[in-house]
């Protein structure tokens, strides 16, 4: 799993996909995931990022990343 | 190192377009507190949901509603629904206020009676009036609205014979431009049969033609409507007294004041297109002021209003369940209330508000309650922060119908609080549970037993 590495990122949570003209905005913690992904993290070690740097648990993080996940395939952001 | 507020990951499409030159409505600011009371502090005292009243609002409603009418008109007289919301506390906020009631059926009758209203203070309404239901309501001296003709000669039966004597008013249906037309209660205007009802009345001495009454729809977004309404009564009441010289003592215009609800489907928002009480007030008291009626001979004008009074008196507080993805990737939140309490989500778009802070963002959702039902839907589509289990949130304006029509239906209904005018709590019903389910259930011996087989 792979997200696409030519997407833009601004500091604010605004990405750009150039390779079709989309845009999206997400949040701070979804700005951590998408960073994370660009530096090839695997979702266990973006989980345990995570858990040190947000008042969160594993199980929570677990749940919000599928849902997380299953919105970036939809938004094309992710290479499989 | 210090950890950063967690919220669940979210991301959104930028959709560009026309401009809304109405602007956006953000209906998401958190609502933590109903009137003083923190709603974290009612839940942890009552329970998740809850329903909660507002004895300030309620009393604040009656008086505007009171004020826009004895304004323009020197008659007039409320008396309260009691299908709309007939917990007796509630009931008696508006006694005390001095309104009648208003009631469709025995139940609701003895209910007024327990309450303590004198019956000849109370309007019996409704198409289903057994012989004793009238013979109490004759004893009572209530004024009995006659819904059909089998009710007329039933009553009639009754007083045949004895020196009682019935105060009665005939319903009376009419087309006053709306849709639909309820034609179903009463007698119609245009065809004649009302009229015809009143000679049969006034042929019989047992009865004692007090008012006429109507009661056009409910959530009536259009005046004139009951300009029209009243005019028709206005006309009926006139006509009595020129053939038959008997002034008419009161024109009940009924109820169906719209509240500040959405309706499902409405382009704006409920408070931005509705009529104001003074504005139906205005519809009125400006056409029975402008018949012919003798100044000294004014009929006292009822009314039967409920759900303007109280909608937006009461809220129901509850908790979310679940959250989860559609699908079709929208978001889906499960809360702990359904339609099994909020009955009236099948026709309003409920304001909902979180009960605690959030961030900025925020995502359209559907709103589905705890039923294992596919019916159980709140909102289809609603815009609102970042929700997870355990949050609190607020639904706006579910004072009519909801603690009447809701459902026993596979959860049980929960308690309900008043917040009086010092600001404190009371419970005015309590929660069910399991034995109150079963309180009525009977077990025949044969089938106690789950392990033998007859």
């Amino acid at each position: 799993m792979q997200i696409n590495k030519n997407i833009a990122i601004s500091e604010s949570g605004f990405i750009f996909n150039p390779s079709n003209g989309d845009s999206f905005s997400t949040n701070q913690v979804g700005l951590e995931i998408i960073r994370l992904l660009k530096d090839d993290k695997g979702k266990s070690e973006i989980v345990s990022e995570l858990v040190n740097k947000f008042q969160t648990d594993s199980a929570t993080l677990e749940k919000d990343l599928g849902d997380f996940f299953l919105m970036l395939r939809n938004f094309q952001l992710l290479n499989e | 190192m210090i950890q950063l507020p967690y919220e669940r990951p979210f991301i959104q499409k930028l959709n560009t377009g026309s401009m809304n030159k109405f602007g956006t409505k953000t209906e998401f600011a958190p609502v933590t507190h109903l009137e003083s009371v923190a709603v974290s502090k009612i839940i942890e005292e009552y329970g998740s949901p809850c329903f909660v009243i507002s004895e300030r609002q309620i009393r604040k409603n009656y008086q505007n509603a009171v004020r826009a009418f004895k304004t323009r008109y020197p008659k007039i007289q409320y008396a309260w629904s009691y299908k709309t919301n007939y917990l007796s506390a509630v009931c008696n906020v508006f006694h005390q206020e001095g309104s009648w009631a208003e009631v469709v059926s025995i139940f609701e009758y003895n209910k007024a009676i327990q309450n303590g209203v004198d019956g000849s203070k109370i309007i019996f309404n409704g198409p289903d009036k057994s012989e004793n239901d009238l013979a109490l309501a004759v004893k009572n001296k209530s004024m009995i609205h006659i819904d059909h003709f089998d009710e007329l000669y039933m009553l009639v039966a009754l007083l045949e014979g004895t020196d009682q004597k019935a105060k009665v008013a005939i319903r009376v249906n009419m087309d006053t431009g709306i849709y639909p037309m309820w034609d179903r209660f009463g007698f119609n205007y245009e065809n004649g049969q009302a009229w015809n009802a009143i000679i049969k009345i006034l042929a019989h001495k047992e009865l004692e033609l007090v008012g006429l009454h109507c009661h056009i729809g409910t959530f009536m977004l259009s005046t004139s409507a009951y300009a029209t309404a009243a005019y028709k009564l206005c006309d009926l009441a006139i006509n009595i007294k020129s053939k038959y010289g008997l002034a008419i003592q009161y024109l009940d215009l009924g109820g169906g004041f719209a509240s500040s609800n959405t309706l499902k489907g409405s382009y704006l928002q409920g408070a931005d297109i509705i009529p104001s009480v003074d504005d139906y007030a205005e519809a009125i008291t400006s056409t029975v002021l402008n018949s012919s009626f003798n100044k000294d001979e004014l009929p006292t004008i009822i009314l039967e209003s409920g759900r303007v009074l109280i909608d937006d008196a009461a809220w129901l507080i509850g908790t979310v369940v679940a959250t989860k993805r559609l699908s079709d990737g929208r978001r889906a939140t499960i809360m702990d209330f359904g339609v099994n309490l909020l009955f009236n989500a099948f026709w309003y778009d409920y304001k909902i508000s979180p009960a605690q802070e959030f961030t900025h963002h925020t995502e359209d959702m559907v709103i589905y309650g705890p039923l294992c039902m596919n019916i159980d839907c709140i909102r289809e589509n609603i815009n609102l922060p970042l929700l997870n289990k355990g949050d609190q949130v607020v639904v706006h304006k579910v004072g009519a119908y909801n603690m009447t029509q809701w459902m026993q239906f596979i959860q049980m209904r929960p308690k309900i609080v008043l917040i009086d005018m010092n600001g404190k709590t009371h419970i005015l019903r309590e929660n069910e549970s399991l034995e109150t389910m079963i309180e009525l259930e009977r077990m025949p011996d044969h089938l106690k037993n789950i392990n033998s087989k007859v």
